[in-house]
C-alpha cells in the first residue's frame, strides 16, 4: 500500500479500543484527522495526550470517543476550561488517569529505547502518585534510602499528528517539535497529516535531515491543508482565536456541543 | 481589588515584587497563562542586562529550548532552571498546591485542567513563587483536596527545591522551609492585617509589625514601561493593552 493515503485510509490504523497519542495543543495537533475520526464514529479510545491537550481531548470525549485519558492537563488555555472534559470528570463518564509532563515524556522514552520503565524525580507525595498503582516507587539500588518512582513504558498503538510537509519516501519534517519524535518512535505505528508533500528527498539537505522523522516509524501520510486548524501548527499560522472563543461557549452545554459538531465536524468534508 | 495609588497599578507592583524575588539567577522559566510572572521574569532579564536567561514556554520567540518539550523538565532535574513560577486551585498553609479537583477525586465538585508540570519541578526548582491574585478562603484553604504538588518532604525523598514566597492581589508571604509554614512579609497598598487574616483559610507567621509592600522606584516602572511592555506584547496582547497602555499586535 503507498504511504501516502486518502485521510480516511490513513487513519485507518486508529481502530476503536486503540491507545491513540496525540501531541499538545502547541505542536502540531492532527484536527482534521480528528475530525474525521469523530466523523467515522471510532470508539473506546485510551487517549495519552503529551503531555497536554486543548480543543483535540476536548472533542474527542465530547463526541464519546474515549474510553480513558492519560494527561497532565486539559484546558482551552485563555479561553477557560475544556467543558466537555470537565464534564465528562464530573458525571464519572470518563476515566482520567491523572500524570504530570515529565512523566508522560519519561515514560514514552522507555518505550523509545526499548526498556521496561524510566525512573523519575519527584511525584512521592503527590495525590497523582497515590492514584496511579500502575506507577512504582522503590529504593534507588544505586544509593542508601533514596526513595524514587519508577515508571512503566507507555506504548501506543498509534501516534497522530501534523506536520509542514513530507516527502513520498514517509520522511516527515518536524523541525524542532522533537516530541513528536520521541511520540512516533515509542508507538507501534505513527499517522501523519501534512500541509503538503515536500518534492525529492528530506534526507539530501542535511538541514532539514535533522528535523526530519525516518519514514521507518511512520505507518501513513495524508495531505491535509491547514490541517491543526483551529489550534496552530508552529511557524505555519496561529491559533484561530474567535474560534476558540466560539467553541468554548458552544461546548459549554451538549446542546452548543451538537450544534458544533454538526457546523464544523460533521459538515466538514476532508480536503 | 482595592486600587493601588494612581501612579502605578496593581500588576507593576506584583511583578517588581516578583522580580526582587527573582533576583540574581542564571535561568527563570515561566509556564503559561502567566502575564505577571513572565512580566516580573523580563524585567529581571532587563535589570540584568540580558541575564537571567529566560524561558517563556508559551512563547517562540522567548523559548530557546530546540530538544522538544521534555528538555525544560530535563534542564530542571539537572538544576538548570533556578526559578519557577507556581498557583493552584487551591493553596494551603503547608505550600501544598492543588490544580486537579473539588471533592472527591472520582466524583469532583469541581475540576481543575490538570498539574502540569507541578509534580516534578515543585521539587527540583530551588526558587519556586506561589502566584495566586484571587486571595480568599476558596484559594487558600486550611488542607488542598488534592495534592498535585506537596510543599515540603520527608528528609529522604531528594528535592533541591520547592517554594520561597506566595504572591496575591493582598500580600506577600514567604515560605519558611524549616516551619514548614508561610510568614506574612508585607501587606499591599491599600490593603490591612484584618483582611488577611480574614481572607486566609490557614494559619501563619507574622512578624510583630507587618511592613507595607514598597511601590516601585521610578526607574523599574520606566523598564517595565519602555522596555519589558512591548515584548509583553507579543505574547499577552490583552495583558499588555490592559496594563501598559500597548496597541494589539497580532500573536505570532
Amino acid at each position: 500500500m503507498p504511504i501516502i493515503r486518502p485521510l480516511e485510509e490513513a487513519l485507518a490504523p486508529i481502530t476503536d479500543g486503540a491507545t491513540l497519542v496525540v501531541p499538545r495543543e502547541s505542536t502540531g495537533a492532527a484536527m482534521e484527522a480528528t475530525r474525521a475520526l469523530i466523523r467515522r464514529g471510532v470508539r473506546n479510545l485510551n487517549l495519552i495526550t503529551l503531555p497536554t491537550s486543548s480543543l483535540q481531548a476536548d472533542l474527542l470525549i465530547g463526541a464519546g470517543c474515549v474510553a480513558t485519558l492519560e494527561t497532565s492537563a486539559v484546558s482551552l488555555g485563555e479561553f477557560g476550561l475544556a467543558p466537555r472534559f470537565t464534564h465528562a470528570v464530573r458525571s464519572g463518564r470518563l476515566r482520567v488517569r491523572d500524570a504530570t509532563c515529565p512523566a508522560l515524556h519519561a515514560a514514552l522514552q522507555a518505550s523509545e529505547k526499548g526498556v521496561p520503565f524510566m525512573p523519575l524525580r519527584g511525584l512521592i507525595g503527590s495525590d497523582i502518585l497515590a492514584h496511579r498503582p500502575d506507577w512504582m516507587v522503590i529504593d534507588n539500588p544505586l544509593a542508601n534510602s533514596d526513595p524514587i518512582v519508577l515508571l512503566p513504558a507507555l506504548k501506543p498503538d498509534v501516534a497522530l499528528f501534523h506536520a509542514p510537509t513530507a516527502d513520498t519516501a514517509g520522511n516527515v519534517w518536524i523541525g524542532r517539535q522533537r516530541e513528536l519524535a520521541t511520540m512516533a518512535h515509542a508507538a507501534r505505528a505513527t499517522v501523519v497529516t501534512v500541509e503538503k508533500l515536500h518534492e525529492g528527498s528530506l534526507l539530501d539537505d542535511p538541514v532539514m535531515a535533522a528535523g526530519t522523522l525516518p519514514g521507518l516509524y511512520v505507518e501513513a501520510i495524508a495531505v491535509a491543508p491547514r490541517g491543526a486548524w483551529p489550534l496552530t501548527l508552529p511557524d505555519h499560522y496561529p491559533n484561530d482565536g474567535a474560534h476558540l472563543a466560539e467553541y468554548a461557549r458552544l461546548a459549554a452545554t451538549a446542546e452548543g456541543f451538537a450544534i458544533y459538531l454538526d457546523r464544523f465536524v460533521h459538515d466538514r468534508r476532508a480536503a | 481589588m482595592t486600587d493601588a495609588p494612581p501612579d502605578f497599578s496593581t500588576e507593576e507592583m506584583l511583578a517588581d515584587v516578583i522580580a526582587s524575588l527573582i533576583g540574581d539567577l542564571r535561568h527563570v522559566a515561566v509556564g503559561a497563562a502567566s502575564p505577571i510572572p513572565a512580566t516580573a521574569a523580563l524585567l529581571a532579564r532587563a535589570r540584568g542586562g540580558g541575564r537571567p536567561y529566560v524561558s517563556l514556554l508559551q512563547s517562540r520567540k522567548h523559548n530557546f529550548f530546540t530538544d522538544g518539550g521534555r528538555e525544560l523538565f530535563d534542564c530542571a532535574g539537572q538544576g538548570r532552571v533556578d526559578a519557577f513560577f507556581l498557583s493552584g486551585g487551591q493553596i494551603d498553609g503547608r505550600g501544598n498546591v492543588n490544580l486537579v479537583a473539588i471533592g472527591d477525586y472520582e466524583a469532583p465538585t469541581v475540576r481543575f485542567p490538570g498539574s502540569f508540570g507541578s509534580a516534578y519541578l515543585y521539587y527540583v526548582v530551588p526558587r519556586v513563587i506561589l502566584f495566586r491574585t484571587e486571595h480568599s478562603r476558596r484559594t487558600l484553604v486550611p488542607r488542598v483536596d488534592f495534592i498535585s504538588a506537596p510543599g515540603v518532604s520527608d528528609d529522604n525523598v531528594f528535592r533541591t527545591g520547592g517554594p520561597v514566597a506566595l504572591i496575591t492581589n493582598r500580600c506577600h508571604f514567604a515560605f519558611d522551609r524549616m516551619a514548614k509554614r508561610f510568614r506574612l512579609r508585607t501587606i499591599h497598598p491599600g490593603h490591612t492585617l484584618e483582611e488577611v487574616r480574614d481572607n486566609t483559610g490557614f494559619d501563619f507567621d507574622m512578624p510583630e509589625s507587618v511592613p507595607e509592600t514598597p511601590a516601585p522606584a521610578a526607574d523599574t516602572l520606566r523598564l517595565m514601561r519602555e522596555t519589558v511592555a512591548p515584548q509583553l506584547a507579543e505574547i499577552y496582547p490583552e495583558f499588555a493593552k490592559k496594563v501598559f497602555g500597548l496597541a494589539q499586535k497580532r500573536a505570532g
